[in-house]
């Protein structure tokens, strides 16, 4: 790509990387390698050694100009983190907003973590961004005080510049920069932060800062990668999974138009790594596939064929009518409670294997020479992709530089390395750089899936209406793999129940079981994995036994939840749940939502569901319309979430929420795929439909409610209650009970 | 190949190009304006839409042969600065999450805004039925197209 003036377009020049490098080495005040004017303005390059910069740790450097320019280590792939964790730089620092430029940092240990997974990157980096931004306003008031000979307690720091409150006098931020950059870094633990009170920027509405590149088409994306002489590849996997390569016509697509080189890449068992397949390299993107067009590959499919949907349900089915192979909860007397019930509810709820389907397909660009790898990804975790590169293609970590660039979409997709792999590996045999680019299809039949899974329940009520017992036979899928010289199931991720799981721990009476189904079909991590979909699993059965019982759906759950506050974590991977912080979203988005106050006819109505994920606390009434022939309309979302003390940019957390409320309604009304043979049968968007604009809710009212807890991300955590709601509140309207998912499977028609 | 002589945002460009190469990947490997998305290939998600005397077209689905002396107009010419009433919108309201998508969205839109300055949300639906958006921004969508009309209402009072 060429130099470009915006800082916040990824620039993978060598002065780019120099700099990066350069800062690796810096301790406090070095002087940094290469430096661009803000937006607009003609490129200046800083020559190393000529001038010298602010610069009290590797994410903060101030120049003599006075430009503040942040890096965000962590991937943006749509989350908004590239312009909230820079603001809580901001925020101490007491720098304008207007003054800040944004550097996408590279994978670089200096930085720490770089994985953006799991709405982690927030709670693992707010605390010490606070500190990076005090600490450096901490100096900046130093050097003005030792200016003026006053002292540090007569000095503040606002608006870019520190002031001497009796005299009035100032100084910008970069006439302080050369001082402050002769100071000591003070400890961490010994500047003072802010009172949370006084923020000015943080709960504000910031706009994404690549938003003007995005809406003027600016190279932004890893498929927008551009360097001298780079050649384009493209590359065909087996459609059957794990499937090897045979033979392939190389001859002939080798003397088509515009294509370099053609080769078969023997791979490695790694269903999530580099699987084999038939590389096309060519000059034009275009040229590569158009010359995939006339590829013909023999493939050894393997015992994969064997594998179908069809098969597995009937397999869950069988399964069901035995006990779980692995037992993860068992409470109170289970049999007992069940043989002494006044009533019992069965249900079997399943839910197909689905794509993640980012908008950007995979691509990864990548320039081996000199033993070198250089790559250009992408990605939401670009460690697993310097190792897995590593490990695969035997170059040294050391020897891979890897640029992080901005994602399309992730929603977990980029947390694998897969493409990366194959971008390197196609490298290591072509002489110059080259960007492999995957079709939809592609992305469509060789992405790591959520996967399906089946879920038989049983519960128990008392005469009163009260829940005496839970018992869940989860039904899920798993790889064969070899872990320490052993040949182990694992199950898929987000495909295994934990003992802890809502309502174990709440439930006297409480078996919990699953028994995992091998399968070769690649599962990899899917927005909030394992909630996604168990919040709709747990959420309509216990719906189902409120309205069992004769009882209000929500004064059923609060009764469940209880009245203490801290629910401890029992199994392995149990965490302490807060129920307080539940009960208060959930009460709140009842009172917000008029729940059990409003009046519907038949063929509308309202469902309440809440999920706690990602340690964010969640609840929501949804308010639909089915018509009677079945059309379903969501008229309304009401969401109340606690992520907090405090939300960093108002307008990135309602824009997750919003889009988490669409997404979740999108994948419960549409998401499927089928397996025949081995392979998945969708292909593209005509059979792997995406929810478009009419489907999307009217209005969505977003409300935050603050606690005193730990702030944390919001990547995820709204998409779990939707789909319950959702469906309770279509059961709510017509009586009709959703148990299969899409939605599409259940005949919602009415009379 | 074959040579042809394109009027891209205003301008006339040259390529050599097999016929049956879409437009879409002329734009972005040949002409250096990625701005126009790749997605699914098949005219099925709107991400590569161009207007092509001022209809929205999907570049994936034009072969290079069929353009001729049309105006092909990209988000690298709606407006270079940003300042396009979509573009402020947008800005404004921070529609974007990933924004991969937007590109696309933006060109529909624009279109529509031609032929209807004031759209309601149904027509809104209508005519951006053939965008996806995978991050699901679509009430920003929305929202951003009714404060376009708005801007482009006021630019006028003022004029």
């Amino acid at each position: 790509m060429k130099p470009d003036p915006d800082l916040s377009t990824p620039n993978t020049g060598p002065d780019r990387r120099s700099f990066m490098r350069q800062s690796l080495l810096g301790g406090s005040g070095l002087v940094l390698g290469f430096y661009l004017q803000p937006l607009g303005a003609a490129d200046v390059i800083v020559k190393p050694g000529a001038t010298a910069g602010f610069k009290p740790n590797a994410f903060i450097h101030i120049s003599e100009q006075g430009v503040v320019t942040l890096v965000s280590k962590q991937p943006e792939i749509g989350q908004g983190i590239k312009t909230s964790l820079p603001m809580v730089i901001a925020e101490e620092l007491e720098v304008n907003w207007k003054d800040v430029r944004i550097v996408q940092g590279d994978l670089d240990p200096a930085y720490g973590g770089q994985s953006a997974g799991g709405s982690t990157s927030t709670p693992n980096n707010y605390n010490n961004f606070l500190k990076l931004g005090a600490t450096a306003r901490t100096m900046l008031i130093q050097a003005a005080a030792q200016t003026w000979q006053v002292s540090v307690s007569e000095c503040v720091a606002a608006n870019s510049a520190v002031q001497h409150l009796h005299s009035q006098r100032s100084l910008g931020y970069g006439q302080l920069a050369a001082k402050a950059a002769t100071l000591p870094v003070p400890a961490a633990d010994a500047v003072q932060l802010k009172n949370p009170k006084d923020y000015k920027l943080l709960g504000t509405r910031i706009g994404g800062v690549d938003n003007l590149a995005i809406v003027t088409g600016k190279p932004l994306f890893g498929i927008d990668v551009r360097l001298p002489g780079m050649l384009y590849a493209v590359y065909e996997k087996c459609p059957a999974f794990g499937g090897k390569v045979i033979s392939a016509n190389l001859e002939a697509i080798k003397a088509l138009p515009g294509v370099r080189d053609a080769f078969v890449i023997d791979g490695t068992n790694n269903l999530n790594g580099l699987m084999p397949g038939v590389a096309i390299v060519a000059e034009t993107t275009w040229a590569a596939m158009s010359a995939r067009r006339q590829l013909k590959v023999n493939w050894d499919e393997g015992a994969v064929v064997k594998q179908s949907w069809d098969g597995f349900v009937a397999q869950a089915q069988s399964l069901s009518k035995q006990p779980g192979s692995v037992p993860l909860r068992k409470d109170g007397d289970p049999a007992g409670a069940f043989a002494a019930a006044a009533k019992t509810v069965e249900a079997a709820y399943s839910y197909p294997f689905i794509s993640h389907a980012s908008f950007e397909p995979q691509n990864c660009t990548a320039w081996y020479r000199d033993g070198a790898l250089e790559l250009w990804a992408p990605t939401q975790n670009p460690a697993a992709g310097q190792n897995l590169v590593a490990s695969t293609l035997g170059i040294a970590k050391e020897k891979i530089t890897l640029h992080i660039i901005r994602s399309g979409g992730g929603f977990g997709r980029r947390l694998s390395a897969d493409y990366i792999v194959e971008a390197a590996a196609i490298a290591q045999r072509v002489g110059a750089p080259v960007k492999l680019t995957w079709s939809r299809e592609d992305d469509l039949r060789h992405d790591h899936y959520r996967a399906g899974g089946f879920h038989f329940l049983r519960g128990a009520l008392d005469g009163k209406g009260q829940l005496t017992a839970w018992h869940n036979h989860f039904v899920t899928f798993a790889n064969r793999i070899m872990r320490d010289g052993q040949s182990v199931l694992q199950p898929g991720s987000g495909a295994s129940l934990s003992g802890d799981e809502f309502p174990g721990r709440w439930v006297a009476n409480c078996l919990l079981e699953q028994t995992p189904m091998e399968c070769g079909i690649p599962m990899g991590p899917w927005r909030a994995p394992g909630s996604n979909v168990f919040a709709w699993v747990f959420h309509s059965f216990i719906d189902e036994l409120a309205h069992a019982a004769g009882r209000d759906p929500l004064e059923f759950r609060l009764e469940l939840l209880g009245n203490k506050d801290i629910q401890s974590g029992t199994g392995e991977r149990g965490v302490p749940y807060n129920v307080a912080r539940m009960r208060k979203v959930l009460t709140e988005v009842a009172a917000k939502a008029d729940w059990g106050r409003k009046k519907f006819p038949r063929g509308q109505g309202q469902g309440i569901a809440f999920h706690f994920s990602h340690r964010g606390y969640v609840a929501e009434v949804a308010e639909v319309t089915v018509t009677k022939a079945g059309e379903l309309k969501v008229d309304r979302v009401v969401v109340v979430t606690d992520i907090g003390s405090q939300i960093v940019n108002l307008s990135g957390a309602e824009n997750q929420v919003q889009g988490s409320v669409i997404d979740g309604l999108g994948t419960l009304m549409f998401a499927e795929l089928d397996i025949e043979r081995g392979r998945i049968v969708q292909r593209n968007f005509s059979d792997y439909p995406l929810l478009r604009f009419a489907d999307a809710p009217t209005r969505i009212d977003v409300h935050f409610v603050k606690s005193d807890q730990p702030v944390t991300g919001l990547g995820e955590p709204a998409f779990p209650p939707l789909a319950p709601a959702v469906c309770n509140a279509i059961f709510a309207a017509t009586g009709k009970r959703v148990r299969q998912l899409p939605l599409s499977r259940t005949d919602l028609s009415w009379r | 190949m074959s040579l042809y002589s394109l009027n891209i945002n205003g301008a006339t460009r040259q390529v050599e190009a097999a016929p049956e190469t879409p437009l879409l990947w002329v734009l972005r490997d040949q002409l250096e304006l990625p701005g126009t998305k790749f997605a699914c290939g098949v005219g099925t998600c709107g991400a590569c839409t161009v207007l092509l005397n001022g209809v929205p077209a999907r570049a994936c689905m034009t072969p290079i042969s069929t353009v001729g002396r049309k105006q092909v107009l990209t988000i690298e010419g709606l407006d270079p600065n940003g300042a396009h009433p979509l573009q402020k919108a947008w800005q404004e309201l921070d529609v974007p999450q990933c924004g991969y998508c937007q590109s696309g969205q933006i060109m529909t839109a624009a279109a529509l805004l031609k032929e209807n300055p004031n759209p309601s949300d149904a027509e809104i639906d209508d005519a951006m039925a053939g965008n996806l958006c995978r991050c699901a921004t679509y009430v920003r969508i929305r929202a951003g197209i009714h404060r376009a009309a708005e801007i482009t209402a006021k630019q006028k009072e003022g004029t």
